[in-house]
């Protein structure tokens, strides 16, 4: 009884405003980078729907809309629901790779008359539902290597799809749910594989790889000499020593044959290698032309003549560092951190594994974005043409992290009629 | 559950991507302000403004160079939209295939404006302006071109065209690729004022290059200012009169003002119209005149050395006089030569000997002036010989032979005057003397002596001594009306040394060689030359200048490979002395004279008859 006193707004439950203001000003933060974006004296008018920024204004009333409806739908739909949105989502992938308009080399939209839509955006949604269902279901055990497989296959499926649609930037966003598998106890080498095997990978683009055999051959004898007497571990060690001397070996390979060309361009544009880095220099000098306080609303240079690329849509962060300089652009990342953060501490008070598991899915989807996004814009990834959430124009990607941030808010407003679960 | 603790993972995740993010950003946007400069080099563009030239006018304020507009059709190959290809062509006057290269040249950079069709004519313009409007994506640049209102006077006015590499690096930044320069004459070296300064205008594009309006309201635009106008010391009349006294012959003309060192004509001939450099056709009428054998381009009264020969007889008289070896009452015999070992320096004039010094240049005599140079040169007071012909190489530069006399015009040659080094190389040290250099005595052998060091000389002893810097500019408007010093240079020969001279040379004209040069009225001075020449017939040459007393034009007149100095080079002169001096005349008093000159067409009769050797 005591902990529902003292934690009462916390335990109640009851809806998490703060989460929700939070949303609201990011989105309004976006729209008004929209608009200076695509600003254009002559058409000054907010609500102008023949100009993105009066149809980001509609995209934002319209979630709004579907928001409060996800708000007001019972908590057992989401998950009732689950597998057929994703038989559904699933559906439409494959169908796009036949059907769908092609914009920028990939096949990843339905264009039904002025609008369009991307099946992706439900994918994600789907997916995260799917695996919140299956892991949370009695009898599960996340341990048995079979509900791992079943795992990845409910991941690998989506993904596969969106990367046959030549999507390859989407497709890296299913890389979230690894990394919430890890919470339901993938074991951690296999996330430290990944990270090892992402490390070596730009070390053998960047360096030689002689050199990186040679240090990794010193670290396997220094390890093996304070260990000489575990032959089992011994064992490990020389495992992963040949399995990273083959990664740094086939570095070349992947590099040259699995990649595409705009692939390979964009990675030796962020090491600084040559070739076309137009974006991302113009991308920079916007955001470096900012300073600390910015140029004000309306007067970023490099937004108003046009200089930065999709500068509404995957490019937006620029205007934000142009015309709000350090402050603003520094407000931003710490707003996605804080809510980021946030999510995974909503996902750690839920009841029920279901819940939680959605929460870590939402944070870790965020996440992904954030990352590729931002980062691509300051110049530390490469071009990868995945949206910021909140903020690029498009209602696609807008209703699609609308409706994955309030179904996750509606479960937890409902997380005292919860049972908890079982094996947690 | 133990995977609780994990939830730190994404913490820790999430917390390190959020401060590596703000460590760059603090790093490009408030540590790095190369950003700053690199977003104005993107949206400013600053479109230079071009004043007009400075005018050309001559010494009376006659107009010679202006400006006119040209029309220069420019294209924004990413604009051009449904062009009717073939109407555009029948009004431009030119072929699909023509307008099918040029736009292909102009779609190397399509978001930007490239020059079509150069200076197109004001008449094609009006016809197409018309229908401009039809054409996304064209129009026309309004830019001046340079006129000129004379056909004369080609190259001291010069010509400009566009800045070529050099020029662009040694410019300080000032030319930018495309940008004209005076590259010859006038143009050339008064280029600084004539320019004017350029202004800059800073407007604002887009990522397309369209303008979107000015930068801060135009408040960092400077406004161009028009160049300064140039009066020049040039009597354009003289110019143009001595041109046609000269057409058909090669050669020279230079007159100067002794007084002020103003250059009063400067005639090259053949020359050329100063109007066929400008405009579309410059390049090919440029390459038909350096293959013109003729080389009209040659600038001779600045570059041609020419032996002067007896003109040369004026000099040596004043230098001996000076150095104390010659008297008006000094006597030597002609005897039809001089012989020096087994070579005759023969004399050519029949007169009574032996001569005074007014008689011997009066009569221009061969022997004498070789027994004037030897005294020169072969005096006892130097221990060497060597010694004493550096004494006389001294004395000859300062009558500015051998020098250059540092004319404001561009490509001035100093002309020949060996220096003692050269025969020591040839005859070894000790191993030459005043006999050995004899021709030098009567201006032939190595000496070569531009028409404009010619007419200086002649400036000086009409000065008595003194000579001002020739020169072109009189003055520049904006500085006001006075014009720039040009310094005076004493000769080395005492004033008191000249009357003499110039009362022989007045006897040229009175009832010596060059009778013809006399003009009612007026008292000129002059002395003949006829220089021998490995090149064919000799060269006429004439120094003359005039009134004897208060000269008010001392001039040089050589007419290549045409024969004796009175044939051709004196009556030149003094027509033009006379047009001159008489400005109010409607016609020159001697009309046989001046038809027989501006008939005479030696060029081509040279080519018929065989050159004359001496």
């Amino acid at each position: 009884m005591s902990r529902y006193r003292t934690k009462e707004s916390f335990e109640t439950g009851g809806l998490d405003w703060l989460t929700i203001l939070q949303y609201l000003a990011m989105v309004l933060f976006g729209w008004m980078a929209i608009y200076s974006a695509v600003f254009n004296p002559s058409n000054a008018s907010m609500f102008d729907l023949s100009q993105s920024y009066g149809r980001q204004m509609m995209f934002i009333g319209l979630s709004l809309v579907i928001g409060i409806a996800i708000l007001i739908i019972d908590a057992k739909f989401y998950s009732a629901f689950a597998y057929g949105f994703y038989g559904m989502a699933i559906f439409l992938c494959i169908v796009v790779i036949f059907i769908g308009a092609e914009t920028k080399g990939a096949k990843s939209w339905f264009a039904i008359g002025g609008f369009k839509f991307q099946p992706v955006e439900l994918a994600k949604y789907a997916t995260a539902l799917t695996l919140a269902k299956y892991l949370s279901r009695y009898g599960v055990n996340f341990k048995e290597l079979r509900v791992k497989l079943i795992s990845f296959g409910i991941i690998g499926l989506p993904m596969l799809l969106v990367l046959l649609q030549n999507d390859t930037g989407s497709a890296l966003v299913f890389l979230a749910f690894f990394l919430v598998l890890y919470r339901e106890g993938l074991p951690s080498w296999i996330i430290a594989l990944g990270f090892h095997v992402a490390i070596l990978f730009i070390l053998a683009l960047l360096v030689d790889k002689i050199l990186i055999i040679y240090i990794l051959c010193g670290i396997a004898a220094l390890l093996s000499i304070f260990t000489w007497k575990n032959r089992q571990f011994l064992i490990v060690i020389i495992g992963a020593l040949i399995f990273s001397i083959l990664v740094v070996v086939s570095v070349d390979y992947v590099f040259n044959e699995v990649l595409q060309d705009h692939q390979r361009a964009r990675i030796n544009v962020l090491f600084g290698k040559g070739g076309d880095d137009y974006n991302v220099r113009q991308s920079k000098i916007a955001i470096g032309s900012g300073g600390l306080f910015g140029q004000g609303f309306l007067n970023g240079t490099q937004t108003r003549y046009d200089y930065v690329p999709e500068q509404s849509t995957d490019f937006i962060y620029c205007t934000v560092g142009e015309e709000y300089g350090f402050i603003g652009a520094g407000g931003v990342v710490l707003m996605f951190v804080i809510l980021m953060i946030r999510l995974v501490r909503i996902a750690e008070r839920q009841k029920n594994k279901f819940s939680r598991i959605y929460a870590y899915s939402v944070a870790c989807i965020l996440f992904i974005h954030f990352t590729i996004n931002i980062g691509m814009t300051i110049g530390l990834m490469p071009v990868i043409g995945i949206p910021l959430p909140f903020f690029s124009y498009g209602g696609s990607s807008l209703l699609g992290f609308t409706i994955l941030l309030f179904t996750l808010l509606k479960l937890d407003s409902n997380r005292v009629n919860e049972m908890q679960s079982l094996n947690d | 559950m133990g995977n609780r603790k994990r939830q730190w993972f994404y913490y820790i995740l999430f917390s390190l991507v959020g401060v590596a993010f703000i460590g760059r950003l603090f790093s490009i946007q408030v540590l790095d302000d190369r950003y700053k400069s690199l977003s104005k080099d993107n949206f400013l563009k600053k479109v230079v403004q071009f004043p007009p030239r400075g005018l050309i006018y001559d010494r009376s304020g006659k107009l010679l160079v202006y400006n006119d507009a040209t029309f220069d059709l420019m294209v924004v190959p990413r604009q051009v939209k449904d062009l009717d290809t073939a109407e555009f062509c029948r009004l431009l006057k030119i072929d699909k295939e023509s307008f099918n290269r040029k736009m292909e040249a102009c779609k190397v950079n399509p978001y930007r404006s490239s020059v079509f069709e150069k200076q197109i004519s004001a008449l094609t313009y009006s016809r197409f302006q018309e229908h401009l409007f039809e054409f996304s994506g064209f129009y026309v640049e309004v830019r001046t071109d340079r006129r000129y209102k004379t056909k004369s006077a080609a190259h001291i006015l010069g010509s400009i065209g566009e800045v070529n590499d050099q020029i662009i690096a040694n410019s300080n930044g000032y030319y930018r690729q495309g940008e004209y320069t005076g590259i010859s004459g006038i143009e050339r070296s008064y280029e600084e004022l004539l320019r004017g300064t350029k202004g800059v205008k800073n407007i604002i594009v887009d990522v397309r290059n369209r303008t979107v309006g000015p930068y801060f309201d135009g408040a960092y635009d400077t406004a161009a200012i028009t160049g300064s106008s140039i009066y020049t010391t040039l009597d354009a009349d003289l110019q143009h009169y001595g041109e046609a006294l000269m057409g058909g012959k090669i050669g020279s003309v230079v007159a100067i003002e002794p007084a002020t060192g103003e250059i009063l004509a400067l005639i090259s001939s053949p020359s050329y119209d100063p109007n066929l450099l400008i405009g579309r056709e410059r390049g090919n009428n440029f390459v038909e005149l350096m293959h013109d054998p003729l080389k009209p381009m040659f600038n001779r009264p600045l570059n041609a050395p020419y032996p002067p020969g007896s003109i040369f007889k004026a000099i040596s008289s004043l230098i001996a006089q000076q150095e104390g070896v010659l008297h008006p009452g000094t006597r030597y015999p002609c005897g039809g030569g001089y012989r020096v070992g087994g070579h005759t320096v023969k004399c050519s004039h029949g007169h009574p000997s032996p001569l005074e010094l007014r008689g011997a240049l009066m009569h221009s005599c061969n022997p004498y002036f070789c027994y004037v140079f030897r005294s020169i040169v072969d005096q006892r007071k130097f221990s060497t010989f060597e010694e004493s012909y550096n004494n006389w190489y001294k004395h000859l530069q300062s009558f500015g032979i051998g020098t250059k006399l540092g004319i404001d015009l561009y490509g001035e040659a100093k002309g020949i005057l060996k220096k003692s080094d050269y025969y020591n190389r040839i005859y070894g040290k000790g191993g030459w003397k005043g006999s050995t250099i004899i021709s030098l005595a009567i201006g032939q052998g190595e000496l070569g002596v531009t028409p404009l060091q010619m007419a200086n000389v002649m400036a000086i002893i009409a000065n008595r001594g003194y000579y001002i810097t020739p020169h072109v500019l009189k003055y520049v408007d904006s500085l006001g009306k006075t014009g720039p010093r040009f310094e005076s240079h004493n000769c080395s020969v005492d004033p008191k040394y000249f009357p003499i001279v110039i009362e022989g040379m007045a006897d040229v004209v009175k009832s010596g060689t060059a009778r013809v040069a006399q003009i009612d009225s007026v008292e000129v001075c002059g002395k003949t030359g006829t220089a021998q020449n490995p090149h064919g017939k000799d060269h006429s040459i004439f120094f003359a200048f005039a009134p004897k007393e208060n000269p008010k034009i001392a001039i040089a007149v050589v007419v290549e490979n045409s024969g004796y100095g009175s044939q051709w080079a004196a009556p030149i002169a003094s027509l033009m002395i006379e047009r001159y001096l008489f400005p109010e005349r409607e016609q020159i008093k001697r009309k046989y004279l001046e038809d027989r000159m501006l008939n005479a067409d030696l060029v081509h009769q040279k080519t018929t008859n065989e050159p004359v050797s001496h």
